[in-house]
């Protein structure tokens, strides 16, 4: 087992040059900020925070393509709700940071601006505690679980799945998102939260405030993928992929697929929910077009692009895609669309496998 | 203990006399002290007005294997489907031993409490290698907890060597599942169902789409499982039958028809009938 499991650790992460542009790019997210902090604007090493935010937010959308690739690439559950969870945790975080503005406001109230301008003269009862940054993270997290936890939990037992599920969590977003919008729900209406001012005291936009978020970035996916890679290489991650390829198999061979599906959907949905507290604070704004369905119909073609039932596939994915997208969108906006689009179907007729099968299938020639 | 011995002796004498091989034959708490292991009573199931089981009985002895035979849409599905949990009867009831009543149980529980069940079509997990396939179904705890803290035992790994010899993989054990023969694929689903540790096996048409070389060693694998376990076989291929059987059941719409050894039921007018008469 100990000699297969190293076999099997050295295949996945792939021969020496593979590896070598693994550190490489490791090596430079960490020098990014540092980079950003200690090099002077004029010079050609600085990062720029435009940069600087640019990367972090994809960052995040990475973690999130890992999340949904877990329960997708690995369990077959094809979620097209996730970009649910990002945005409550995003959601979990803002309400930290719309405190942390304090009286500095328009208003000038203790309350969040949004709340004067309704003309409410208490925070609502869910906001208690959110001045708290530590509280606001637990809701980030908690509150995706919580849900993911119901909503698996209904579904999963009563053995739901394929199309069905997807539309299911599709709608679990739209309804959401229609939620978020109204004003009455206390979550600042069509505008979400902005305005940001610091959080724990430091500048929200400070430079040191920045690399620090960002790093944080990094260590979460770092994190997630290395957790990611225990998991899916333990027997509970060949559960799963027995649950996506012969779902009745495992059933008759003892196993009750109802608690493996919940357990990596809730997990998913956590790390879903901190990675959009740890985005939140770096593109400075979190509003209800987060639960849209096309942004969920979009994380899981991040997933289908990079490669799914891959670790190293959904990541490479969110980073191509969204780097293709800042690009497109300022050179030729109104083509984005039409190249997503084509993208996708293009993988899904030659690249069943992703990028990452691409670059798989170049090693096996060579 | 007693009832134990006794249950085996009466075994022996009641079918064709083959000397049961000692092993794991019983696990505590399932009560055969009438020397069967599998009850069906009356069952009946309807499918939108369709009948695919008409007040079936039947009973498996402790040890026996059973040949189960009869033409298309006879039930023989459906009553895998009943007895594993896939199905619920409409009504009547099935009985694992004399006290575990079926309908009480979900799949995974079934397959706990020592059913294991091979599907028509081999179907297996093709994305992992062989010996993975055999590592997910040996016996063992079921819980999320302890799939993530599971390593492998030197005894489950001897057991694992065990299965391969017996089903013939052991050079395959490090290939993907999903690139064996349809043949092996069988031989592989019957292994996993081995690890399983049951004390009953259904074997949805084990030999279908075999070779005539396969479907011998298929037979000569049966047999010696046979005594060990107890086998319920849904077969079409009369000669792979007639190399194993002792006791052979007829279904004909949803209800027995017939039981015998294979030469009884093949003289029979209503097994010919149901077979060739219409």
């Amino acid at each position: 087992m100990q000699t297969a499991l190293s076999l099997r650790l050295a295949h996945r992460i792939g021969p020496l040059p593979l590896k070598l542009a693994g550190a490489a790019i490791l090596a430079l997210l960490l020098a990014m900020p540092a980079l950003h902090v200690w090099t002077d604007p004029a010079s050609s090493l600085h990062v720029s925070a435009y940069t600087l935010t640019l990367v972090g937010k994809i960052l995040c959308y990475a973690i999130v393509a890992l999340a949904m690739d877990l329960v997708w690439g690995y369990t077959g559950l094809l979620s097209l709700g996730h970009g649910l969870f990002f945005a409550l945790g995003g959601y979990g975080m803002g309400m930290y940071l719309m405190r942390a503005i304090g009286h500095d406001g328009n208003y000038q109230s203790e309350l969040p601006d949004f709340m004067v301008f309704l003309d409410w003269k208490t925070l609502p009862w869910f906001w208690q505690g959110s001045e708290h940054l530590a509280w606001a993270l637990c809701l980030a997290v908690g509150v995706p679980g919580l849900l993911a936890l119901v909503f698996g939990w209904l579904a999963f037992r009563s053995r739901i799945k394929g199309v069905y599920f997807s539309i299911m969590t599709q709608a679990l977003t739209y309804a959401a998102m229609l939620l978020f919008f109204r004003n009455e729900t206390g979550f600042g209406g069509n505008n979400g939260f902005t305005d940001f001012k610091r959080i724990l005291g430091y500048g929200i936009a400070a430079p040191g405030t920045r690399a620090t978020l960002f790093l944080l970035t990094v260590l979460l996916l770092v994190a997630a993928l290395a957790a990611g890679f225990w998991l899916v290489n333990s027997k509970f991650g060949r559960i799963l992929t027995a649950i996506r390829d012969a779902e009745s198999r495992l059933m008759f061979c003892g196993y009750n697929p109802l608690y493996y599906k919940l357990f990596i959907w809730v997990a998913s949905a956590m790390l879903c929910g901190l990675a959009g507290a740890l985005y939140v604070p770096q593109v400075g704004i979190i509003n209800p077009g987060e639960m849209s369905p096309a942004n969920s119909i979009e994380i899981a073609i991040w997933v289908a692009v990079g490669g799914r039932g891959s670790l190293i596939g959904p990541v490479l994915g969110a980073g191509f895609i969204n780097a293709a997208k800042s690009w497109f969108t300022v050179a030729f906006p109104e083509y984005w669309l039409f190249f997503l689009g084509g993208l996708f179907i293009a993988t899904t007729l030659f690249l069943p496998r992703g990028l990452l099968g691409l670059l798989r299938r170049h090693k096996e020639k060579a | 203990m007693m009832s134990v011995t006794t249950s085996q002796a009466v075994q022996r004498e009641s079918w064709d006399g083959d000397t049961p091989a000692s092993g794991r034959l019983l696990q505590p708490g399932l009560d055969v002290t009438h020397g069967q292991i599998l009850y069906l009573d009356d069952i009946s199931v309807s499918f939108d007005g369709f009948r695919a089981l008409n007040r079936l009985s039947l009973s498996i002895g402790v040890g026996e294997l059973r040949c189960i035979i009869g033409p298309n849409g006879a039930g023989k599905t459906t009553m895998m489907d009943v007895i594993t949990g896939k199905t619920r009867a409409d009504s009547g009831s099935a009985f694992f031993g004399q006290t575990i009543n079926l309908a009480q149980h979900s799949e995974a529980e079934i397959a706990q409490l020592g059913i294991g069940r091979k599907f028509q079509k081999p179907t297996v997990f093709e994305a992992m290698t062989v010996q993975e396939n055999l590592e997910l179904a040996l016996a063992g705890p079921r819980s999320v907890w302890a799939s993530l803290r599971a390593r492998l035992t030197g005894q489950q790994r001897d057991r694992i060597d065990e299965l391969l010899t017996l089903i013939r993989l052991g050079e395959q054990r490090a290939r993907q599942a999903g690139l064996l023969s349809h043949g092996q694929k069988q031989w592989l689903e019957i292994g996993m169902l081995l690890a399983q540790q049951p004390q009953l096996l259904l074997l949805d048409e084990p030999v279908a789409g075999m070779t005539d070389a396969e479907t011998e060693k298929t037979a000569e694998l049966l047999l010696t499982l046979k005594g060990r376990h107890s086998l319920m076989v849904v077969e079409h291929d009369m000669d792979f039958i007639a190399s194993i059987a002792g006791k052979v059941t007829v279904l004909a719409e949803g209800a027995v028809l017939a039981e015998g050894t294979l030469a009884q039921v093949q003289a029979d007018e209503r097994v010919i009938e149901v077979y060739l008469g219409r």
